[in-house]
C-alpha cells in the first residue's frame, strides 16, 4: 500500500516526508495516532471475541478458579436443547418482522415529506421514540398490553372485541415484543428516508412526471432506486438490531411464558448469569456471533467496494 | 420533490392531509400518552377503575414520590457519572484514529478501519463473559469504571468510523500547505484539523450520549449495587418493588426518559446529522 516517495505531493492523503519513510520502511505517524484507540478496542472488543470462542470449549461456572476442557460438548448439548431451538426460531421471527421497519419507515417518510407549517416538530414527534431506552419502551408497552386495564384491551373492548393478554400468550408474545421493538426502529428508518428524499434529483422527478409516471409507479421506478444508500443502511442496521435485541425481552417477559419468547441474546445471558454456565453461554454467543458475521461481512464488503470506487 | 407538494392540491385534500397527520401522530404516540396520563393519576383513581378518563385529581406528586421514596436521583447521577467520561474519552480516541485513517496511507489502514466498523456490530453476548471476568479480576466489577471503560472502548469503534468519514471530506490542500510550511503532523492535527471538527464533535457527542445513557445490558452485567447502578437497571429494579403501582412505574419511566429526550429536542440538528451521515451518499 506504500506508494513510491516521488508521488508524495501529487497524491492526496500521503503524509510523511519521503526521507523518513525510506529509513524505517514503516510510516509510524499514523500508528501513533491510532494506538490508543486500537489498544482499548482490542482489549474490550477484539480479544474478548477470541476468548469467548476458547471459553466455549470449557465447562466453567464463572466462579471456580479451574475450568474443565470438554471440547465441543457445549455445542453438542446446545443442539439438543429445546430452549436453543425456540430462541433461534424467535430470532428468525425478529429478523423477518423487523424488516417491516424500513418499509413502514419509508411510508411515513413519504407521508411527512411536505413543507407545511409545523412539519419540523411533527417529524421530531415521530422520531423521538428512537432516543428512549429499551427499558422505558418495555415498560411503556407492558402497560399498553396490560391484560386488565391496558390501553390495547380498552380499545379492543370499545370495538366489542374480546380481551387478549399478549405477554402471557405463547403465540402472541413474540410478535407483541417485536411490535414494541419496531416502534423506535421505524422512527430510525423514517429519518434515514427523510434525509434520502431531500437528496432525490428533482429533474428526474419532473422528467418522469412529463412521461406520465405518478404515484406508485413513480415511487417504484424513480424514487426507490435513488434511495438505495438509505435503504442499504436501514436494512443493515435493522437486521443487526433484530439479532442484537435483548432489552425488551428481558424487561417485558424475562423470556416467558415458559421460555417461549426467549431469543439467543437473552438465552445466553440467562445461562451465563442466572445459571452460572459460562462455557455454555459462550457457546450460545458464538452461534449468535456466527449468524451475525454473515451480515457484518456483507456490510464490510459493500463498504470496501464503495471505498475503492 | 416527491410526493407532489400538498400546497398544489385542492383545499379539501389539503385539510384531509392535515387531519391524517393528526390522527396518525396520535396513534403513533398512543402508548406513550397512556403512560403520561397514568403518571399523574392517584391511587384512588386507579382503584376505582378510572384508567382512561381524565384523572379526578392531577397528581403531579407521583413524581415527587418517586424521588423521595426511591434512589432514582442517585441512579440518574450514576448515569451522568458513567456517561460523560465515556463520551469524552471515546470521541478523543476516535478523533485521533479517524485522522490517521482518513489522511494517511499505510499498510493496515483498511484492516484497522474494518476492525472498528465490524467490531461495532458484534453482538454484546460474544464479549460478555470475558469482559465481565476482566472486570472481576481487576477489581472494577460493580464500580463506575467497569462501565466507563467498556463504553469508552466500544463506542470508539463507531466514533472512529464517523470521524474518519468526516475528516476525509476536509481538503488535503489544507494539510499540504501546512506541511510545506514545516508544521509537524501533531501540530497540523491540533491547529488545523481539530478546529474544523467542531460540528462533527457536537453531532457525535449527542448521539453517543444517548447510546450510553440508554445502555441496559452492560449495566445488568457489570454493576449491581444501588450506589453505582445507572437509571436503566435502577428503573427495572424499582418496577419489581412497585409490582402493579402503575402510576409510579409510569412516573419513573418518564423521569428516566426525560434527559435523552430533552437533549434530542434541544440539539436535533446535530443529532440527525450524526445519525444520517453516510445515508445519502
Amino acid at each position: 500500500m506504500n506508494s513510491p516517495p516521488q508521488s508524495v505531493s501529487l497524491q492526496p492523503g500521503i503524509a510523511l516526508p519521503a526521507k523518513r519513510r525510506r529509513l524505517t520502511g514503516i510510516n509510524l505517524v499514523p500508528w501513533i495516532f491510532l494506538a490508543p484507540a486500537v489498544i482499548v478496542f482490542a482489549t474490550y472488543v477484539v480479544i474478548p471475541i477470541f476468548q469467548s470462542f476458547w471459553l466455549s470449549l470449557y465447562d466453567w461456572d464463572g466462579l471456580s478458579p479451574s475450568k474443565k476442557f470438554i471440547g465441543l460438548s457445549n455445542y453438542a448439548a446446545l443442539f439438543q436443547d429445546d430452549q436453543f431451538w425456540t430462541s433461534l426460531k424467535n430470532n428468525v421471527y425478529w429478523l423477518v418482522l423487523f424488516l417491516l421497519g424500513p418499509v413502514i419507515g419509508l411510508a411515513i417518510a413519504i407521508f411527512l415529506n411536505q413543507k407545511v407549517y409545523a412539519m419540523r416538530i411533527v417529524k421530531s414527534l415521530f422520531f423521538f421514540p428512537f432516543v428512549l431506552s429499551g427499558v422505558v419502551i418495555g415498560l411503556v408497552f407492558s402497560w399498553f398490553y396490560e391484560p386488565a386495564h391496558g390501553l390495547l384491551n380498552t380499545i379492543l373492548g370499545a370495538f366489542g372485541l374480546p380481551s387478549i393478554s399478549p405477554l402471557s400468550d405463547e403465540n402472541l408474545v413474540t410478535p407483541a415484543i417485536i411490535a414494541a421493538g419496531l416502534w423506535p426502529q421505524i422512527a430510525y428508518c423514517m429519518i434515514l428516508y427523510l434525509t434520502g428524499l431531500t437528496a432525490v434529483d428533482p429533474e428526474q422527478i419532473e422528467a418522469a412526471r412529463i412521461d406520465g409516471a405518478r404515484g406508485m409507479k413513480m415511487l417504484w421506478h424513480v424514487i426507490i432506486p435513488q434511495l438505495r444508500p438509505a435503504t442499504f443502511i436501514a436494512v443493515v442496521v435493522t437486521t443487526i438490531g433484530a439479532l442484537r435485541s435483548f432489552d425488551l425481552v428481558q424487561v417485558m417477559t424475562d423470556g416467558g411464558p415458559f421460555g417461549s419468547s426467549s431469543i439467543l441474546a437473552y438465552f445466553m445471558f440467562q445461562q451465563s448469569i442466572t445459571n452460572f454456565r459460562m462455557g455454555y453461554g459462550a457457546a450460545i454467543a458464538v452461534v449468535l456471533f456466527l449468524i451475525m458475521s454473515v451480515f457484518i461481512a456483507f456490510f464490510l464488503r459493500h463498504m470496501i467496494r464503495s471505498e475503492r470506487s | 420533490m416527491f410526493p407532489a407538494p400538498i400546497q398544489e392540491a385542492s383545499a379539501p385534500k389539503r385539510y384531509a392531509y392535515y387531519a391524517a397527520i393528526a390522527i396518525v401522530l396520535t396513534f403513533w404516540l398512543l402508548p406513550l400518552l397512556a403512560v403520561l396520563l397514568t403518571s399523574v393519576r392517584s391511587l384512588e383513581d386507579l382503584n376505582a377503575g378510572n384508567y382512561w378518563g381524565l384523572p379526578k385529581e392531577w397528581k403531579f406528586s407521583n413524581y415527587a414520590e418517586v424521588f423521595q421514596s426511591t434512589p432514582m436521583l442517585r441512579y440518574m447521577l450514576n448515569t451522568v457519572i458513567i456517561t460523560l467520561p465515556a463520551v469524552v474519552g471515546a470521541i478523543a480516541l476516535a478523533t485521533l484514529a479517524g485522522y490517521a485513517l482518513a489522511k494517511f496511507r499505510f499498510r493496515g489502514n483498511l484492516l484497522m478501519f474494518c476492525m472498528f466498523v465490524g467490531g461495532n456490530f458484534v453482538p454484546f453476548q460474544i464479549l460478555m463473559v470475558p469482559v465481565r471476568n476482566m472486570a472481576v479480576r481487576t477489581g472494577l466489577y460493580d464500580t463506575y469504571w467497569a462501565l466507563i471503560l467498556f463504553h469508552l472502548a466500544f463506542q470508539t469503534g463507531f466514533c472512529a468510523l464517523f470521524m474518519r468519514n468526516f475528516i476525509s471530506t476536509l481538503p488535503d490542500a489544507l494539510l499540504e500547505s501546512a506541511r510545506v510550511e514545516g508544521a509537524n503532523e501533531f501540530r497540523i492535527f491540533w491547529s488545523i484539523i481539530l478546529p474544523l471538527m467542531r460540528p462533527a464533535l457536537a453531532a457525535l457527542a449527542v448521539l453517543i450520549f444517548t447510546f450510553i445513557w440508554n445502555d441496559y445490558f452492560w449495566a445488568l452485567v457489570m454493576v449491581q449495587s444501588d450506589a453505582v447502578k445507572p437509571v436503566t437497571t435502577g428503573l427495572s429494579a424499582l418496577r419489581g418493588e412497585w409490582v402493579a403501582s402503575w402510576q409510579l412505574i409510569s412516573a419513573g419511566s418518564i423521569i428516566a426518559a426525560v434527559p435523552p429526550v430533552a437533549m434530542f429536542f434541544i440539539l436535533q440538528r446535530q443529532f440527525i446529522s450524526g445519525l444520517t451521515l453516510g445515508a445519502v451518499k
